[in-house]
């Protein structure tokens, strides 16, 4: 069938978001490289496919009449399977790129060491893909990194080589990790895997998903156009007439997942957008920060290492304030400094927290008021829309300053960029004077 | 107002090119020849007067827009910082001081003269008052004030006109006697003034050749280029009037042949979009901004910057009858000048009789004259066109406020944008 | 004792009252009209004869939250225009029937258009202050401003200007100057009894109330300072305050700079009470007096054309005057008048063998401890040098 695919080249993730001809979400997919922009693309597309086919698994299963909470929790274990395949998959690769680099560089006295590790990861596998377990990330990288760190200090505790030597093997290796792309039948490989361990527990419905799961190996998809945006969009490899604006994507892709729509705020890792689009998720205003990243994502990165935080421990420590404390600056450099002063004059970590996200969210009105202020509806995009303290603030200052109205925020607003410019890629495909697709979009 | 390179090959940039080069020559031989130099401004510049004295105009904005261009202003700012100027302020300045300090070779490599007089002509511009106390420092030399008030209720004044011409009278002309030797001759003024409004005619009508669809011209890029001579120390000259008959001729050629305007790459193929600019160019970047209007088919059709040295388009004119009369007028009227309820009027009509498709706005950090107030400007005249405003951030000539991502990502959502709205369905 | 504290509570309560409550019930009382103005060639003996409340719009220091003001400003332009914006848009500048933007730089001229469009019901007037001293020339064009700005005051229901008003205003105002120039010396002499931010909530106080209140506030702390026994000299380096002449520094800045070990002799805070050095004679039209004044008896700035003085050398006297030990160099952030007015000074003073530092401000800005440590260095150092 055919598909067609649209990318969002950002500053930290990759996204790629995939629709059928009709305008259906079929899938979506991220990644975190950054190594090497077609390389990161291709890994989003790919998320994106396998996450397309395991909707055909899905399909299958329904139509077969399995029941709808029955198939999502078959669905689940073989997609958790297929996980542990990747995992077990990427760290072969790993094996080979290591013992390859130890010979490059010449630190013999690690290749035990580095042997031992990988096979320990590997052993740990299954645990780590168990039913219920949790993993910190969805990211190889990181999870192949925590665990590495960790194995490595044991490892050099037991005499098993130096600590840096280990970690700094690993460095190297993991960038040719990340640029190794799949090889063909690879989906097919790992599902086929994932299905012998998971139909066990299936029972009578081990011959729907088995079903599910041909269909979804047997689906041949088709690239019908693809469209480009995002803060590294000059970098993609698409040509000129396929990259768009992440701007316009953006307000497409707000107005695709919430048709009344009006004003977008997104919040990124290197900047902040302020959009109006009109009922036709048509932009008809912007503003974007200047080349100081204040009040961006990268500054509560800044914020977090200065306290020794997760970023995602940000917001909830923040909510736990009672008083909040004023912040007037958000200027990056001084971020360190002034949450120093704040803290030796006695002020609470979540109170100093609080005003740092309101300060962050000051500098969102100030361009929301510069792109033409807030109308119903607002929806807040970007990885800050995923910060509760950030919301809090918002909601509030929206409220004192423009009165009531809704504002959405979705679960996958990650992908509101992605969702756009598949749009856009999708309008290509049909042609400009074809009819409008975005209200079978909204399906 | 750049030293045209490559971009422009035409008649009348040689011409140009030679002009200058000629000027910078006879200025690095001032000192030999014993011709007397005036270091002034380009708003509310008093060439015809200068030139009437026989004096040579030193502009030091412009020597500091071409350090920008020629990739040097990074290391004169460096080095004025280095000798206690901050971060925080205007980059021309910086520049200039800079460039002094290394030497004071000029844009063409030849060494630029010692002042023999600053002429302080305080025109929409507070940043050149300290500007002249610190080369006052330098040089130690006779300064005059020249203050031009401020049109601050959106008029001038017969006070306001009065108040200049007897500074004219009474401070510069006696300060000019004294440094050249020579009697203040008003007959060879009102010669100068005649040339200039002649000059004028044919600057005005280049301009407004950007109102025919195509436009033959951008008139920001390439602006720059044409204001050139009348901008700097030509106006008045038998050369200006010469040099602007050739680019009106040319530019109605290109009019004829339907064709639209030079760009780094070439003629334009199609034009695009169709938009006013307000604010200065990054001279730093000029040609990398002008290549990214260019890629996307963006042409300038008016723009404020190329009325910093004069506003003629709305009928002024250098009336030789009224010598400093005309003077002062034109210093009251330069753009910077008006206050900013003038300025919002001009930009919307600009909109409005160019037919542009929108206007986009340039602010740049080191000019506060311009950037104060600027996204005022953008809300009102986008109320009162109704056409989309664009905004981007950059610096003259402080290559640091430069981010060619943020500038590139802002520009091509805004003419995406516009696109996106002619075609109205879009992605209904 | 008790009477001091009260008097300060008093003042700080209206320096910090961003909702301008004291114009609000002088007008309700007067009936009269109010004009605010900005930084600091304000004639403000042309309003007080026409029976107009002059208010001082500082921006709003460290008390007001910017929520509207940002969106009219780019990163790179200093705070004062954000918060006057802010309180304009928040409704606290409605008492005011106009506002007056003396001219000191681009941004301020600027704002005086941003007040015509936003504004338009308003009295918005730009006061282009002469940059030509002669009086035929400069002093002619100013009058004629003064008179086109009290006529446009007079259509919106001010009483007319007459010569025997002005007069009378001249002298509530050459008082109320005598007053802080007498409080200036005092602190030169004995700094310990007048703290820096105690004279400083009293100027701006002085900048709100009427002129005759404010005078009589001036003339109590005084009287109750000279007579308060309990304030003793420290060992403190006197230092003098300079570029802080537009955007005010937070009280807290003041404060921690006494307290970091500094004794403030002289500043260029709230010049309004001083750029009229000295008393404006009363012979004679009063309007010309007003304006010789304002051509021959200004004090030297960065944003006044020095005509044939050596830039600088103000400052080398007024550290001598004060006998300070050095200057503390203090302009806000993106104030070009300042910053660029600050390598000249700084040659001068190092000519005349001064030592100097520098630090940079907002009106808004929260953080004191880098300038803490700073101003402590730079005190200890001036000690010890003095000592040697």
């Amino acid at each position: 069938m055919k598909y067609v695919v649209g990318i969002d080249l950002g500053s930290t993730t990759t996204k790629a978001v995939v629709l059928d001809e009709g305008g259906r979400a079929l899938g979506r997919g991220i990644t975190n490289s950054r190594s090497n922009y077609d390389l990161a693309c291709q890994v989003a597309l790919t998320e994106a496919l396998i996450h397309a086919r395991f909707s055909f698994v899905a399909q299958a299963m329904e139509e077969r009449g399995v029941p709808p909470e029955r198939a999502r929790g078959l669905l689940g274990d073989l997609e958790r399977l297929f996980r542990r395949e990747q995992y077990r998959g990427q760290v072969d690769v790993l094996e080979r790129t290591t013992a390859e680099v130890v010979g490059r560089f010449g630190v013999e006295d690690a290749r035990r060491g580095v042997a031992h590790i990988v096979a320990a990861m590997r052993g740990e596998s299954d645990a780590l893909y168990a039913k219920g377990a949790s993993r910190k990330s969805d990211f190889f990288r990181d999870l192949a990194g925590s665990r590495w760190h960790a194995l490595a200090e044991e490892e050099a505790r037991r005499g098993g080589g130096d600590f840096d030597v280990l970690v700094a093997v690993f460095d190297k290796a993991i960038l040719e990790v990340e640029n190794t792309p799949w090889a063909e039948g690879t989906f097919e490989r790992f599902v086929r895997a994932a299905l012998a361990d998971a139909a066990g527990a299936a029972g009578a419905d081990a011959a729907a998903l088995a079903g599910g799961v041909d269909r979804a190996v047997s689906l041949a998809l088709e690239q019908w156009s693809s469209v480009g945006t995002g803060y590294g969009r000059a970098r993609l490899p698409f040509p000129k007439e396929r990259i768009r604006s992440e701007i316009l994507c953006h307000g497409l892709g707000a107005h695709a997942m919430f048709p009344q729509t009006r004003t977008v705020l997104d919040i990124g890792g290197q900047d902040t957008k302020a959009i109006q689009v009109d009922e036709h998720g048509i932009v008809t205003s912007f503003q974007m920060n200047d080349r100081c990243a204040a009040g961006c994502g990268r500054y509560l990165g800044y914020i977090a290492d200065e306290m020794n935080l997760g970023l995602h421990e940000l917001g909830p420590l923040a909510q736990k304030s009672e008083r909040s404390v004023r912040i007037n600056s958000t200027c990056t450099v001084f971020a360190g400094a002034e949450l120093r002063e704040r803290l030796s004059l006695g002020e609470k970590r979540e109170d100093i927290l609080s005003g740092l996200h309101r300060a962050i969210i000051l500098r969102a009105m100030s361009l929301l008021a510069r792109s033409g202020g807030v109308h119903d509806e607002f929806t807040f995009t970007g990885g800050v829309a995923r910060n509760p303290a950030a919301v809090d603030a918002l909601k509030a200052l929206v409220a004192e300053n423009y009165g009531a109205l809704t504002m959405n925020i979705s679960s996958e607003s990650i992908y509101t960029g992605a969702l756009g410019a598949a749009l856009f890629a999708l309008r290509d495909a049909k042609g400009r004077t074809s009819a409008p697709v975005a209200g079978e979009v909204a399906a | 107002m750049p030293t045209p390179k490559d971009a422009l090959k035409d008649d009348s940039q040689l011409r140009q090119k030679t002009m200058i080069a000629d000027h910078f020559t006879r200025l690095s031989r001032a000192p030999d020849t014993g011709e007397k130099c005036v270091y002034t401004y380009v708003p509310g510049n008093l060439t015809e007067l200068l030139r009437a004295f026989g004096t040579l105009p030193v502009l030091p904005e412009i020597n500091a827009l071409q350090s920008g261009m020629r990739g040097k202003s990074r290391d004169f700012i460096a080095l004025a910082e280095k000798t206690g100027h901050s971060e925080d302020v205007c980059a021309y300045v910086k520049s200039d001081i800079g460039m002094q300090a290394a030497g004071n070779v000029g844009p063409t490599g030849e060494r630029l003269p010692k002042p023999d007089l600053l002429l302080l002509s305080y025109t929409g511009c507070f940043t050149f008052l300290k500007w002249f106390e610190l080369l006052r420092e330098q040089y130690q030399c006779p300064t005059v004030m020249l203050h031009v008030p401020y049109q601050g209720e959106g008029a001038i004044t017969a006070s306001m006109r009065k108040y200049v011409v007897d500074q004219i009278k009474e401070k510069l002309i006696p300060a000019l006697e004294q440094v050249t030797g020579r009697a203040y001759d008003e007959d060879l003024l009102k010669e100068h003034l005649a040339r200039s409004a002649k000059a004028e005619d044919d600057l005005v009508a280049v301009l407004e050749s950007a109102k025919h669809v195509p436009s033959p011209i951008d008139s920001w890029f390439g602006g720059v280029y044409y204001i050139g001579p009348i901008f700097t120390a030509f106006r008045g000259t038998q050369d200006a009037v010469e040099y602007y008959r050739m680019l009106r001729a040319e530019v109605e050629e290109r009019v004829r042949l339907g064709k639209g305007p030079v760009t780094p790459d070439g003629d334009l193929e199609r034009e695009r979009y169709r938009v006013v600019v307000e604010g200065p160019p990054p001279w730093t970047h000029f040609r990398e901004l002008w290549k990214m209007f260019a890629d996307e088919g963006a042409v300038v059709v008016a723009s404020t910057y190329t009325k910093v040295g004069g506003v003629y388009d709305f009928g002024f004119r250098h009336d030789p009858s009224r010598p400093l009369e005309t003077l002062a007028d034109y210093c009251m009227g330069c753009y910077t000048n008006l206050n900013l309820p003038t300025r919002v009027d001009m930009i919307a009509r600009y909109v409005r009789e160019y037919s542009a498709d929108g206007f986009l706005i340039n602010s740049v950090k080191s000019c506060k004259s311009f950037s104060a107030g600027q996204l005022m400007i953008l809300r009102e005249v986008e109320k009162r066109t109704g056409r989309p405003g664009g905004f981007i951030e950059s610096d003259l000539v402080d290559p640091r406020y430069f981010s060619a991502a943020n500038v590139k990502n802002r520009l091509e959502s805004y003419f995406q944008m516009i696109e996106q709205k002619r075609t109205g369905v879009g992605v209904a | 004792m008790s009477a001091l504290t009260d008097l300060l509570d008093r003042a700080e309560r209206v320096y910090r009252d961003w909702r301008f409550t004291t114009v609000k019930e002088w007008k309700a009382r007067t009936g009269g009209l109010a004009v605010g103005y900005m930084p600091v060639w304000v004639p403000r003996e042309v309003l007080h004869a026409q029976g107009v409340l002059p208010v001082g719009v500082m921006g709003a220091g460290d008390d007001l939250e910017i929520i509207r003001g940002d969106a009219y400003y780019q990163s790179y332009i200093c705070h004062i225009p954000r918060s006057t914006i802010e309180l304009a848009l928040n409704g606290s500048l409605d008492c005011l029937d106009g506002m007056l933007f003396p001219a000191t730089c681009d941004v301020i001229r600027n704002l005086s258009g941003i007040w015509k469009l936003t504004f338009a019901d308003k009295l918005v007037r730009y006061y282009d202050t002469p940059q030509d001293f002669d009086p035929a020339r400069g002093g002619a064009f100013v009058r004629k401003d003064l008179e086109e700005l009290s006529e446009d005051l007079a259509r919106r229901g001010a009483r007319p200007l007459t010569a025997a008003a002005l007069r009378r205003s001249v002298e509530a105002y050459n008082e109320n100057r005598r007053l802080v120039r007498g409080l200036y010396d005092l602190r030169r002499d004995a700094p310990w009894k007048v703290p820096t931010y105690e004279l400083y909530v009293l100027l701006r106080a002085g900048m709100v109330l009427p002129v005759e209140e404010s005078s009589a506030m001036l003339a109590s702390y005084r009287a109750a300072v000279e007579a308060d026994t309990s304030r003793r000299p420290m060992d403190q380096a006197r230092v003098v305050l300079s570029g802080s002449f537009c955007e005010q520094p937070p009280l807290g800045l003041l404060k921690t700079l006494e307290r970091s070990g500094c004794y403030i002799v002289d500043d260029d805070l709230a010049q309004v009470h001083r750029w009229i050095r000295s008393d404006v004679p009363l012979e004679g039209d009063p309007l010309d007096a007003l304006v010789a004044a304002s051509l021959h008896d200004a004090i030297p700035h960065p944003t006044r054309w020095s005509e044939g003085e050596k830039k600088g050398e103000d400052l080398v006297e007024r550290v001598r005057r004060s006998r300070a030990g050095g200057v503390l160099f203090a302009a806000p952030s993106f104030c070009d008048p300042a910053l660029l007015d600050q390598p000249m000074a700084v040659a001068a003073i190092e000519r005349a063998g001064i030592p100097w530092t520098a630090f940079k401000y907002a009106e808004n800005g929260g953080q004191f401890q880098v300038i803490r440590e700073q101003a402590g260095t730079f005190a200890d150092s001036i000690k010890l040098w003095s000592a040697a």
